[in-house]
Protein backbone atom coordinates (compact mmCIF):
# COMPACT_ATOMS: atom_id res chain seq x y z
CA UNK A 1 0.00 0.00 0.00
CA UNK A 2 1.39 3.43 -1.03
CA UNK A 3 2.69 5.54 2.07
CA UNK A 4 0.23 8.00 0.51
CA UNK A 5 -2.86 6.00 0.70
CA UNK A 6 -2.30 4.94 3.79
CA UNK A 7 -1.47 8.11 5.39
CA UNK A 8 -5.34 9.45 4.22
CA UNK A 9 -6.74 6.33 5.74
CA UNK A 10 -5.02 7.08 9.03
CA UNK A 11 -6.24 10.59 8.74
CA UNK A 12 -10.06 8.91 7.96
CA UNK A 13 -9.67 6.58 11.39
CA UNK A 14 -8.53 10.13 12.87
CA UNK A 15 -11.80 11.90 11.98
CA UNK A 16 -13.68 8.58 12.77
CA UNK A 17 -12.72 8.90 16.60
CA UNK A 18 -13.43 12.59 16.37
CA UNK A 19 -17.10 11.64 15.78
CA UNK A 20 -17.02 9.15 18.38
CA UNK A 21 -16.56 11.76 21.06
CA UNK A 22 -19.00 13.94 19.39
CA UNK A 23 -21.47 11.79 19.35
CA UNK A 24 -21.34 11.40 23.29
CA UNK A 25 -22.96 14.99 23.23
CA UNK A 26 -26.32 13.24 23.90
CA UNK A 27 -27.23 9.79 24.73
CA UNK A 28 -29.01 9.15 21.33
CA UNK A 29 -26.61 9.59 18.96
CA UNK A 30 -23.79 7.82 21.88
CA UNK A 31 -24.16 4.51 20.40
CA UNK A 32 -23.68 5.15 16.75
CA UNK A 33 -20.57 7.48 17.98
CA UNK A 34 -19.27 4.15 19.62
CA UNK A 35 -19.71 2.22 16.34
CA UNK A 36 -17.88 5.16 14.71
CA UNK A 37 -14.93 4.55 16.81
CA UNK A 38 -14.79 0.69 16.45
CA UNK A 39 -15.00 1.48 12.44
CA UNK A 40 -11.79 3.81 13.30
CA UNK A 41 -10.42 1.30 14.87
CA UNK A 42 -10.12 -1.03 12.18
CA UNK A 43 -9.26 0.73 9.20
CA UNK A 44 -6.16 1.85 11.39
CA UNK A 45 -4.96 -1.70 12.27
CA UNK A 46 -5.91 -3.18 8.46
CA UNK A 47 -3.65 -0.40 7.26
CA UNK A 48 -0.83 -0.89 9.81
CA UNK A 49 -1.13 -4.64 8.35
CA UNK A 50 -1.14 -3.40 4.75
CA UNK A 51 1.29 -1.05 4.75
CA UNK A 52 3.87 -3.19 6.80
CA UNK A 53 3.43 -6.04 4.19
CA UNK A 54 5.10 -8.72 5.68
CA UNK A 55 2.74 -11.43 6.01
CA UNK A 56 5.10 -14.52 7.39
CA UNK A 57 5.15 -16.22 10.53
CA UNK A 58 5.18 -13.10 12.71
CA UNK A 59 1.55 -12.01 11.21
CA UNK A 60 -0.13 -15.21 12.95
CA UNK A 61 1.64 -14.36 16.09
CA UNK A 62 0.29 -10.72 15.93
CA UNK A 63 -3.22 -12.20 15.04
CA UNK A 64 -2.99 -14.89 18.50
CA UNK A 65 -1.34 -12.57 20.43
CA UNK A 66 -4.30 -9.75 19.32
CA UNK A 67 -7.17 -12.32 19.90
CA UNK A 68 -5.58 -12.93 23.17
CA UNK A 69 -5.48 -9.54 24.42
CA UNK A 70 -9.08 -9.39 22.74
CA UNK A 71 -10.40 -11.86 24.26
CA UNK A 72 -9.00 -10.94 27.83
CA UNK A 73 -10.46 -7.30 26.91
CA UNK A 74 -14.03 -8.51 25.75
CA UNK A 75 -14.02 -10.93 29.59
CA UNK A 76 -13.21 -8.34 31.52
CA UNK A 77 -15.80 -5.56 29.92
CA UNK A 78 -18.67 -8.19 30.18
CA UNK A 79 -17.77 -9.01 33.75
CA UNK A 80 -16.72 -6.05 35.33
CA UNK A 81 -20.04 -4.67 37.88
CA UNK A 82 -20.52 -1.11 36.87
CA UNK A 83 -19.78 -0.11 40.37
CA UNK A 84 -16.48 -1.33 39.40
CA UNK A 85 -15.65 1.53 36.64
CA UNK A 86 -13.17 3.91 38.37
CA UNK A 87 -11.24 1.15 38.95
CA UNK A 88 -11.69 -0.36 35.50
CA UNK A 89 -11.12 3.11 33.70
CA UNK A 90 -7.87 2.94 36.11
CA UNK A 91 -6.85 -0.53 35.09
CA UNK A 92 -7.26 0.60 31.24
CA UNK A 93 -4.77 3.91 31.74
CA UNK A 94 -2.29 1.77 33.00
CA UNK A 95 -2.39 -0.50 29.74
CA UNK A 96 -1.95 2.43 27.60
CA UNK A 97 0.81 3.74 29.17
CA UNK A 98 2.61 0.78 29.93
CA UNK A 99 1.95 0.03 25.59
CA UNK A 100 3.46 3.47 25.08
CA UNK A 101 6.81 2.65 27.25
CA UNK A 102 6.88 -0.86 24.91
CA UNK A 103 6.59 1.17 21.49
CA UNK A 104 9.45 3.47 22.42
CA UNK A 105 11.62 0.79 23.61
CA UNK A 106 10.80 -1.44 20.83
CA UNK A 107 11.44 1.51 18.71
CA UNK A 108 14.92 2.59 20.58
CA UNK A 109 16.41 -0.56 20.25
CA UNK A 110 15.29 -1.57 16.32
CA UNK A 111 15.07 2.24 15.04
CA UNK A 112 15.07 1.23 11.39
CA UNK A 113 11.89 -1.04 11.51
CA UNK A 114 10.46 2.46 11.67
CA UNK A 115 12.73 4.29 9.31
CA UNK A 116 13.87 6.23 12.28
CA UNK A 117 18.02 5.76 11.55
CA UNK A 118 20.04 3.16 13.15
CA UNK A 119 20.75 2.18 16.36
CA UNK A 120 22.99 4.74 18.26
CA UNK A 121 22.73 6.78 15.36
CA UNK A 122 18.58 7.56 15.77
CA UNK A 123 17.25 11.31 14.07
CA UNK A 124 17.58 13.76 16.83
CA UNK A 125 13.68 14.66 17.05
CA UNK A 126 13.02 11.29 16.75
CA UNK A 127 14.75 10.74 19.95
CA UNK A 128 13.58 13.08 21.50
CA UNK A 129 9.57 12.21 20.84
CA UNK A 130 10.60 8.99 22.16
CA UNK A 131 11.90 9.79 25.35
CA UNK A 132 8.73 11.91 25.89
CA UNK A 133 6.50 9.06 24.51
CA UNK A 134 8.50 6.94 26.93
CA UNK A 135 8.18 8.95 29.87
CA UNK A 136 4.62 9.96 30.11
CA UNK A 137 4.24 6.43 29.13
CA UNK A 138 5.71 5.54 32.54
CA UNK A 139 3.97 7.93 34.70
CA UNK A 140 1.01 7.13 33.23
CA UNK A 141 1.58 3.26 34.02
CA UNK A 142 2.64 3.65 37.21
CA UNK A 143 0.43 6.87 38.53
CA UNK A 144 -2.34 4.33 37.19
CA UNK A 145 -1.69 1.59 38.93
CA UNK A 146 -1.26 3.46 42.39
CA UNK A 147 -4.82 5.06 41.75
CA UNK A 148 -6.46 1.57 40.82
CA UNK A 149 -4.82 0.45 44.12
CA UNK A 150 -6.52 3.00 45.92
CA UNK A 151 -9.34 2.63 44.38
CA UNK A 152 -10.05 -1.25 44.62
CA UNK A 153 -9.19 -0.50 48.43
CA UNK A 154 -6.17 -3.03 48.38
CA UNK A 155 -3.93 0.74 49.09
CA UNK A 156 -5.37 2.83 51.67
CA UNK A 157 -7.08 5.90 50.61
CA UNK A 158 -5.85 8.29 52.74
CA UNK A 159 -3.12 10.50 51.62
CA UNK A 160 0.77 9.66 52.10
CA UNK A 161 2.96 12.39 52.33
CA UNK A 162 6.57 13.00 53.65
CA UNK A 163 8.62 15.55 54.36
CA UNK A 164 10.20 16.97 50.76
CA UNK A 165 7.61 15.39 48.69
CA UNK A 166 7.54 18.04 46.52
CA UNK A 167 10.78 18.95 46.24
CA UNK A 168 11.93 15.49 45.57
CA UNK A 169 9.05 15.29 42.57
CA UNK A 170 10.28 18.57 41.41
CA UNK A 171 14.34 17.41 41.11
CA UNK A 172 13.07 14.32 39.89
CA UNK A 173 11.28 16.17 36.83
CA UNK A 174 14.31 18.32 36.15
CA UNK A 175 16.51 14.91 36.56
CA UNK A 176 14.55 13.93 33.44
CA UNK A 177 15.16 16.81 31.28
CA UNK A 178 18.98 16.64 31.69
CA UNK A 179 18.72 12.82 31.06
CA UNK A 180 16.81 13.47 27.71
CA UNK A 181 19.06 16.46 26.84
CA UNK A 182 22.22 13.62 27.69
CA UNK A 183 20.21 11.17 25.87
CA UNK A 184 19.89 13.04 22.46
CA UNK A 185 23.99 13.59 23.06
CA UNK A 186 24.84 10.35 23.69
CA UNK A 187 22.06 7.76 22.55
CA UNK A 188 22.93 5.57 25.47
CA UNK A 189 21.03 2.83 26.28
CA UNK A 190 21.34 2.92 29.60
CA UNK A 191 20.15 6.96 30.03
CA UNK A 192 17.27 5.61 28.53
CA UNK A 193 16.75 2.79 30.68
CA UNK A 194 17.28 5.32 33.35
CA UNK A 195 15.15 7.49 32.07
CA UNK A 196 12.33 5.26 32.15
CA UNK A 197 12.69 4.19 35.69
CA UNK A 198 12.39 7.49 36.57
CA UNK A 199 9.50 8.38 35.25
CA UNK A 200 8.12 5.49 36.99
CA UNK A 201 9.45 6.29 40.29
CA UNK A 202 7.30 9.70 39.68
CA UNK A 203 4.19 8.34 37.82
CA UNK A 204 4.13 6.60 41.63
CA UNK A 205 5.38 9.53 43.46
CA UNK A 206 2.43 12.11 41.89
CA UNK A 207 -0.34 10.19 43.42
CA UNK A 208 0.41 8.56 46.68
CA UNK A 209 -0.28 11.72 48.57
CA UNK A 210 -3.38 11.98 47.12
CA UNK A 211 -6.84 11.36 49.11
CA UNK A 212 -9.98 9.27 47.68
CA UNK A 213 -12.25 11.38 47.18
CA UNK A 214 -9.58 13.36 44.70
CA UNK A 215 -10.01 10.31 42.91
CA UNK A 216 -12.04 12.11 40.07
CA UNK A 217 -9.46 14.35 39.66
CA UNK A 218 -6.81 12.05 39.04
CA UNK A 219 -8.68 9.72 36.96
CA UNK A 220 -9.30 12.49 34.37
CA UNK A 221 -5.51 13.79 34.54
CA UNK A 222 -4.22 10.10 33.86
CA UNK A 223 -6.37 10.01 31.02
CA UNK A 224 -5.10 13.26 29.78
CA UNK A 225 -1.38 12.02 30.19
CA UNK A 226 -2.02 8.57 28.78
CA UNK A 227 -3.49 10.54 25.60
CA UNK A 228 -0.30 12.82 25.54
CA UNK A 229 1.74 9.61 25.59
CA UNK A 230 0.16 8.30 22.45
CA UNK A 231 1.07 11.85 21.12
CA UNK A 232 4.65 11.54 21.58
CA UNK A 233 4.77 8.15 20.02
CA UNK A 234 2.54 9.39 16.84
CA UNK A 235 5.22 12.23 16.12
CA UNK A 236 8.10 9.20 16.51
CA UNK A 237 6.15 7.10 13.79
CA UNK A 238 5.02 9.93 11.99
CA UNK A 239 1.33 8.48 11.93
CA UNK A 240 -1.53 10.80 11.72
CA UNK A 241 -4.29 9.12 13.52
CA UNK A 242 -2.55 8.54 16.29
CA UNK A 243 -1.37 12.22 16.84
CA UNK A 244 -5.05 13.12 16.79
CA UNK A 245 -6.46 10.41 18.82
CA UNK A 246 -3.71 11.70 21.66
CA UNK A 247 -4.67 14.81 20.94
CA UNK A 248 -7.99 14.63 21.60
CA UNK A 249 -7.76 12.08 24.40
CA UNK A 250 -5.08 14.37 26.17
CA UNK A 251 -7.48 17.29 25.73
CA UNK A 252 -10.45 15.55 26.83
CA UNK A 253 -8.79 14.41 30.03
CA UNK A 254 -7.36 18.07 30.63
CA UNK A 255 -11.70 19.70 30.65
CA UNK A 256 -12.70 16.62 33.02
CA UNK A 257 -9.93 17.32 35.08
CA UNK A 258 -10.82 21.18 35.55
CA UNK A 259 -14.63 20.31 35.47
CA UNK A 260 -14.10 18.12 38.28
CA UNK A 261 -11.20 20.54 40.62
CA UNK A 262 -14.27 23.12 39.71
CA UNK A 263 -16.67 21.31 41.40
CA UNK A 264 -14.46 21.30 44.46
CA UNK A 265 -13.66 24.61 43.98
CA UNK A 266 -9.87 23.93 44.37
CA UNK A 267 -7.08 24.30 41.93
CA UNK A 268 -5.30 21.37 39.65
CA UNK A 269 -2.19 22.33 41.41
CA UNK A 270 -4.03 22.00 44.93
CA UNK A 271 -5.59 18.49 44.44
CA UNK A 272 -1.94 17.44 43.14
CA UNK A 273 0.03 18.76 46.06
CA UNK A 274 -1.68 16.37 48.22
CA UNK A 275 -5.36 15.96 50.32
CA UNK A 276 -7.30 17.48 52.33
CA UNK A 277 -6.62 15.19 55.37
CA UNK A 278 -2.68 15.97 55.15
CA UNK A 279 -2.82 19.84 55.29
CA UNK A 280 -2.86 21.36 58.85
CA UNK A 281 -6.46 22.34 59.42
CA UNK A 282 -7.07 25.81 61.26
CA UNK A 283 -11.05 25.41 61.29
CA UNK A 284 -11.96 24.53 64.87
CA UNK A 285 -14.25 22.16 64.13
CA UNK A 286 -12.62 20.36 67.18
CA UNK A 287 -14.13 22.23 70.05
CA UNK A 288 -17.45 22.37 68.43
CA UNK A 289 -20.01 21.05 71.67
CA UNK A 290 -22.30 17.71 70.72
CA UNK A 291 -24.78 19.17 69.14
CA UNK A 292 -28.61 17.19 68.51
CA UNK A 293 -29.62 15.64 66.03
CA UNK A 294 -32.97 14.11 65.30
CA UNK A 295 -32.89 10.55 63.92
CA UNK A 296 -35.69 8.23 62.90
CA UNK A 297 -36.33 5.02 61.28
CA UNK A 298 -37.90 3.62 58.18
CA UNK A 299 -41.25 3.94 59.13
CA UNK A 300 -40.82 7.87 59.69
CA UNK A 301 -39.18 8.39 56.47
CA UNK A 302 -42.04 6.68 54.55
CA UNK A 303 -44.92 8.42 56.18
CA UNK A 304 -42.45 11.81 55.21
CA UNK A 305 -42.39 10.86 51.85
CA UNK A 306 -45.75 9.34 51.39
CA UNK A 307 -47.49 13.22 51.91
CA UNK A 308 -44.89 14.92 49.90
CA UNK A 309 -45.56 15.66 46.35
CA UNK A 310 -42.18 16.18 45.00
CA UNK A 311 -38.63 14.14 46.22
CA UNK A 312 -35.37 14.90 45.19
CA UNK A 313 -32.55 12.11 45.49
CA UNK A 314 -29.14 13.11 45.88
CA UNK A 315 -26.95 9.82 45.74
CA UNK A 316 -23.20 10.20 46.50
CA UNK A 317 -19.91 7.43 46.65
CA UNK A 318 -22.15 5.75 49.44
CA UNK A 319 -24.45 4.74 47.22
CA UNK A 320 -21.93 2.96 45.18
CA UNK A 321 -20.47 1.71 47.86
CA UNK A 322 -23.61 -0.09 49.42
CA UNK A 323 -24.71 -0.88 46.09
CA UNK A 324 -27.88 0.54 46.59
CA UNK A 325 -29.17 1.79 43.22
CA UNK A 326 -31.10 -0.81 42.48
CA UNK A 327 -32.91 -0.62 45.94
CA UNK A 328 -33.36 2.95 45.40
CA UNK A 329 -35.21 3.12 42.02
CA UNK A 330 -37.57 -0.13 43.45
CA UNK A 331 -38.18 3.02 46.20
CA UNK A 332 -38.96 5.41 43.66
CA UNK A 333 -41.08 3.38 41.62
CA UNK A 334 -43.45 2.98 44.62
CA UNK A 335 -43.14 6.75 45.25
CA UNK A 336 -44.24 7.65 41.52
CA UNK A 337 -47.26 4.88 42.04
CA UNK A 338 -48.47 7.35 44.67
CA UNK A 339 -48.31 10.29 42.22
CA UNK A 340 -45.11 11.65 43.78
CA UNK A 341 -42.85 13.73 41.15
CA UNK A 342 -38.91 12.71 41.57
CA UNK A 343 -35.70 13.73 40.36
CA UNK A 344 -32.30 13.14 40.77
CA UNK A 345 -29.92 15.03 41.81
CA UNK A 346 -26.04 15.27 40.84
CA UNK A 347 -23.20 16.76 42.33
CA UNK A 348 -20.15 17.02 39.53
CA UNK A 349 -17.52 15.10 42.17
CA UNK A 350 -20.15 12.58 43.35
CA UNK A 351 -19.11 9.06 43.18
CA UNK A 352 -14.93 8.68 42.29
CA UNK A 353 -14.93 9.13 38.65
CA UNK A 354 -16.72 12.15 36.59
CA UNK A 355 -20.37 10.89 35.58
CA UNK A 356 -20.14 8.15 38.30
CA UNK A 357 -23.69 8.27 39.74
CA UNK A 358 -25.06 8.83 36.43
CA UNK A 359 -23.87 5.20 35.34
CA UNK A 360 -24.85 3.29 38.16
CA UNK A 361 -28.79 5.47 37.79
CA UNK A 362 -28.67 4.13 34.53
CA UNK A 363 -27.97 0.92 35.56
CA UNK A 364 -31.00 0.83 37.19
CA UNK A 365 -33.16 1.44 34.67
CA UNK A 366 -33.72 5.40 36.00
CA UNK A 367 -34.05 7.35 32.76
CA UNK A 368 -31.81 9.56 32.15
CA UNK A 369 -34.22 12.67 31.53
CA UNK A 370 -35.10 12.25 35.35
CA UNK A 371 -31.65 13.30 36.22
CA UNK A 372 -30.10 16.33 36.71
CA UNK A 373 -26.64 18.45 37.36
CA UNK A 374 -26.40 20.85 40.06
CA UNK A 375 -26.88 24.05 38.12
CA UNK A 376 -30.24 22.71 36.76
CA UNK A 377 -31.90 21.42 39.61
CA UNK A 378 -30.25 23.54 42.53
CA UNK A 379 -32.96 26.13 42.72
CA UNK A 380 -35.39 23.17 42.77
CA UNK A 381 -35.12 22.59 46.56
CA UNK A 382 -36.66 25.23 47.74
CA UNK A 383 -39.40 24.00 46.37
CA UNK A 384 -39.60 19.84 47.23
CA UNK A 385 -41.21 18.72 49.92
CA UNK A 386 -38.60 15.81 50.72
CA UNK A 387 -34.80 15.78 49.84
CA UNK A 388 -33.53 12.06 50.54
CA UNK A 389 -29.65 12.17 50.84
CA UNK A 390 -28.37 8.95 49.75
CA UNK A 391 -24.67 8.52 50.52
CA UNK A 392 -23.58 12.00 49.49
CA UNK A 393 -22.16 14.54 52.30
CA UNK A 394 -19.89 17.22 51.64
CA UNK A 395 -21.53 18.33 48.41
CA UNK A 396 -24.40 18.99 50.78
CA UNK A 397 -22.55 20.74 53.00
CA UNK A 398 -24.33 24.30 53.63
CA UNK A 399 -21.07 25.47 55.10
CA UNK A 400 -19.13 26.02 52.04
CA UNK A 401 -21.77 29.01 51.96
CA UNK A 402 -21.51 30.26 55.15
CA UNK A 403 -17.74 29.54 56.58
CA UNK A 404 -15.44 31.75 54.97
CA UNK A 405 -12.96 29.73 57.65
CA UNK A 406 -14.45 26.39 56.15
CA UNK A 407 -11.82 24.26 53.90
CA UNK A 408 -14.86 23.60 51.52
CA UNK A 409 -15.70 27.32 51.93
CA UNK A 410 -16.63 28.06 47.92
CA UNK A 411 -17.13 24.96 46.56
CA UNK A 412 -20.59 24.23 44.97
CA UNK A 413 -22.96 22.47 46.82
CA UNK A 414 -26.33 21.42 46.48
CA UNK A 415 -28.78 23.62 48.32
CA UNK A 416 -30.46 20.38 50.34
CA UNK A 417 -30.94 22.85 53.26
CA UNK A 418 -33.60 24.40 51.48
CA UNK A 419 -36.42 21.76 51.29
CA UNK A 420 -38.92 21.05 53.60
CA UNK A 421 -37.60 18.00 55.27
CA UNK A 422 -34.25 15.87 54.57
CA UNK A 423 -33.79 12.81 54.89
CA UNK A 424 -30.17 12.03 55.23
CA UNK A 425 -29.20 8.13 55.06
CA UNK A 426 -26.00 7.59 56.78
CA UNK A 427 -24.29 5.14 58.90
CA UNK A 428 -23.05 7.46 61.58
CA UNK A 429 -22.23 11.40 61.92
CA UNK A 430 -18.43 10.94 61.31
CA UNK A 431 -17.36 13.54 58.66
CA UNK A 432 -16.81 12.88 55.35
CA UNK A 433 -14.21 12.93 53.08
CA UNK A 434 -12.76 16.80 53.90
CA UNK A 435 -12.50 16.38 57.69
CA UNK A 436 -15.41 18.58 58.68
CA UNK A 437 -18.61 18.09 60.30
CA UNK A 438 -21.58 19.04 58.38
CA UNK A 439 -23.85 21.60 59.42
CA UNK A 440 -27.11 20.36 57.65
CA UNK A 441 -27.05 16.86 60.04
CA UNK A 442 -27.86 19.63 62.94
CA UNK A 443 -30.83 21.13 61.30
CA UNK A 444 -34.36 21.44 62.62
CA UNK A 445 -35.64 19.72 59.46
CA UNK A 446 -33.10 17.30 58.84
CA UNK A 447 -33.95 13.29 59.81
CA UNK A 448 -30.96 11.36 60.17
CA UNK A 449 -31.66 7.84 59.36
CA UNK A 450 -28.46 5.59 60.60
CA UNK A 451 -28.20 2.72 58.71
CA UNK A 452 -27.17 1.13 55.56
CA UNK A 453 -28.12 3.03 52.71
CA UNK A 454 -29.50 -0.37 50.89
CA UNK A 455 -31.08 -1.61 53.46
CA UNK A 456 -32.88 1.24 54.72
CA UNK A 457 -34.03 2.22 51.54
CA UNK A 458 -35.47 -1.53 51.14
CA UNK A 459 -37.15 -0.92 54.29
CA UNK A 460 -38.69 2.44 53.73
CA UNK A 461 -40.34 0.61 50.24
CA UNK A 462 -41.56 -1.83 52.70
CA UNK A 463 -43.29 1.10 54.47
CA UNK A 464 -44.54 2.83 51.74
CA UNK B 1 12.78 26.40 1.85
CA UNK B 2 10.93 23.19 2.35
CA UNK B 3 9.03 22.94 5.06
CA UNK B 4 9.61 20.17 7.24
CA UNK B 5 6.90 17.16 7.87
CA UNK B 6 7.68 17.68 11.15
CA UNK B 7 5.56 21.12 10.91
CA UNK B 8 2.65 19.46 8.94
CA UNK B 9 2.28 17.31 11.98
CA UNK B 10 2.63 19.91 14.87
CA UNK B 11 -0.23 21.49 12.84
CA UNK B 12 -2.52 18.55 13.02
CA UNK B 13 -1.38 17.97 16.75
CA UNK B 14 -2.42 21.46 17.14
CA UNK B 15 -5.84 21.59 15.81
CA UNK B 16 -6.85 18.59 16.81
CA UNK B 17 -6.27 19.98 20.38
CA UNK B 18 -8.94 22.96 19.56
CA UNK B 19 -11.24 20.22 18.19
CA UNK B 20 -11.03 17.87 21.24
CA UNK B 21 -11.38 21.01 23.29
CA UNK B 22 -14.59 21.90 21.59
CA UNK B 23 -15.62 18.72 20.97
CA UNK B 24 -15.43 17.30 24.63
CA UNK B 25 -17.13 20.70 26.26
CA UNK B 26 -20.51 19.35 23.89
CA UNK B 27 -20.17 16.27 25.94
CA UNK B 28 -23.07 15.59 28.24
CA UNK B 29 -22.04 15.59 31.83
CA UNK B 30 -24.07 12.40 32.34
CA UNK B 31 -21.69 10.50 29.86
CA UNK B 32 -18.42 11.17 31.41
CA UNK B 33 -18.05 7.75 32.32
CA UNK B 34 -18.29 6.67 28.57
CA UNK B 35 -16.41 9.52 27.65
CA UNK B 36 -13.51 8.13 29.63
CA UNK B 37 -13.79 4.69 28.68
CA UNK B 38 -13.95 5.62 24.88
CA UNK B 39 -11.10 7.42 25.50
CA UNK B 40 -9.69 4.72 26.69
CA UNK B 41 -10.35 2.48 23.84
CA UNK B 42 -9.24 5.00 21.22
CA UNK B 43 -6.01 6.16 22.87
CA UNK B 44 -4.92 2.24 22.28
CA UNK B 45 -4.82 3.06 18.56
CA UNK B 46 -1.62 3.00 19.77
CA UNK B 47 -1.45 -0.69 18.35
CA UNK B 48 -0.64 0.74 14.97
CA UNK B 49 3.26 1.39 16.80
CA UNK B 50 2.90 -2.05 18.08
CA UNK B 51 2.20 -3.83 15.61
CA UNK B 52 5.19 -2.12 13.23
CA UNK B 53 7.26 -3.25 16.36
CA UNK B 54 6.25 -6.94 16.34
CA UNK B 55 6.65 -7.21 12.28
CA UNK B 56 10.47 -5.76 12.45
CA UNK B 57 12.27 -9.01 12.93
CA UNK B 58 14.17 -10.40 10.26
CA UNK B 59 12.91 -13.03 7.95
CA UNK B 60 12.72 -16.25 10.62
CA UNK B 61 13.05 -14.39 13.36
CA UNK B 62 9.72 -13.92 14.92
CA UNK B 63 10.69 -13.00 18.34
CA UNK B 64 13.78 -10.66 18.26
CA UNK B 65 14.87 -8.41 21.74
CA UNK B 66 12.97 -5.10 19.85
CA UNK B 67 9.61 -7.28 18.51
CA UNK B 68 8.96 -9.12 21.97
CA UNK B 69 8.03 -5.71 23.23
CA UNK B 70 6.14 -5.15 19.73
CA UNK B 71 4.44 -8.25 21.22
CA UNK B 72 3.47 -7.35 24.42
CA UNK B 73 2.08 -3.93 23.26
CA UNK B 74 -0.11 -5.73 21.38
CA UNK B 75 -1.62 -7.69 23.85
CA UNK B 76 -2.21 -4.64 26.56
CA UNK B 77 -3.52 -2.64 23.65
CA UNK B 78 -5.89 -5.39 22.54
CA UNK B 79 -7.37 -5.73 26.06
CA UNK B 80 -8.06 -2.04 25.93
CA UNK B 81 -9.26 -1.84 22.45
CA UNK B 82 -12.04 -4.68 23.36
CA UNK B 83 -12.58 -3.84 26.62
CA UNK B 84 -12.63 -0.01 26.15
CA UNK B 85 -15.80 -0.12 23.21
CA UNK B 86 -17.06 -3.10 24.62
CA UNK B 87 -17.70 -1.47 28.14
CA UNK B 88 -18.79 1.36 27.02
CA UNK B 89 -21.28 0.31 24.24
CA UNK B 90 -22.85 -1.77 27.57
CA UNK B 91 -23.00 1.32 29.40
CA UNK B 92 -24.30 3.52 26.56
CA UNK B 93 -27.29 0.36 26.22
CA UNK B 94 -28.38 1.40 29.81
CA UNK B 95 -28.99 5.43 28.95
CA UNK B 96 -33.01 5.34 28.58
CA UNK B 97 -34.65 8.16 28.07
CA UNK B 98 -38.89 7.61 30.13
CA UNK B 99 -41.69 6.14 28.65
CA UNK B 100 -44.19 7.97 27.28
CA UNK B 101 -46.75 5.86 28.44
CA UNK B 102 -46.79 6.13 32.10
Amino acid sequence: MSANLSAILYLVSGVLFILALRGLSSPETSRQGNLFGIIGMVIAVTVTFLSVGNFSSGFIYVLIFLAVGGSLGAFIAYRIPMTAMPELVAGFHSLVGLAAVFVAISAFINPSAFNLGTPGNIKLASLIEMAIGAAVGAITFSGSVIAFLKLQGIMSGAPITFKGQHLLNALLLILIVILTIYLCSTQSSNLFWILIAISFLIGFLIIIPIGGADMPVVISMLNSYSGWAAAGIGFTLENTALIITGALVGSSGAILSYIMCKGMNRSFFNVILGGFGATDQTSGSQNKEQRPVKSGNADDAAFLMKNASSVIIVPGYGMAVAQAQHALREMVDTLKKNDIKVSYAIHPVAGRMPGHMNVLLAEANVPYDEVFELEEINNDFANADVAFVIGANDVTNPVAKTDPQSPIYGMPVLDVEKCKSVLFVKRSLSPGYAGIDNDLFYKENTLMLFADAKKMTEDITKNL
Amino acid sequence: MEIDPFIFRLSIFILSIFVGYYVVWSVTPSLHTPLMSVTNAISSVIIVGAIIAALSGSDGVVFSSSSIYGFLAIILAAVNIFGGFLVTQRMLAMYKKKKKDK
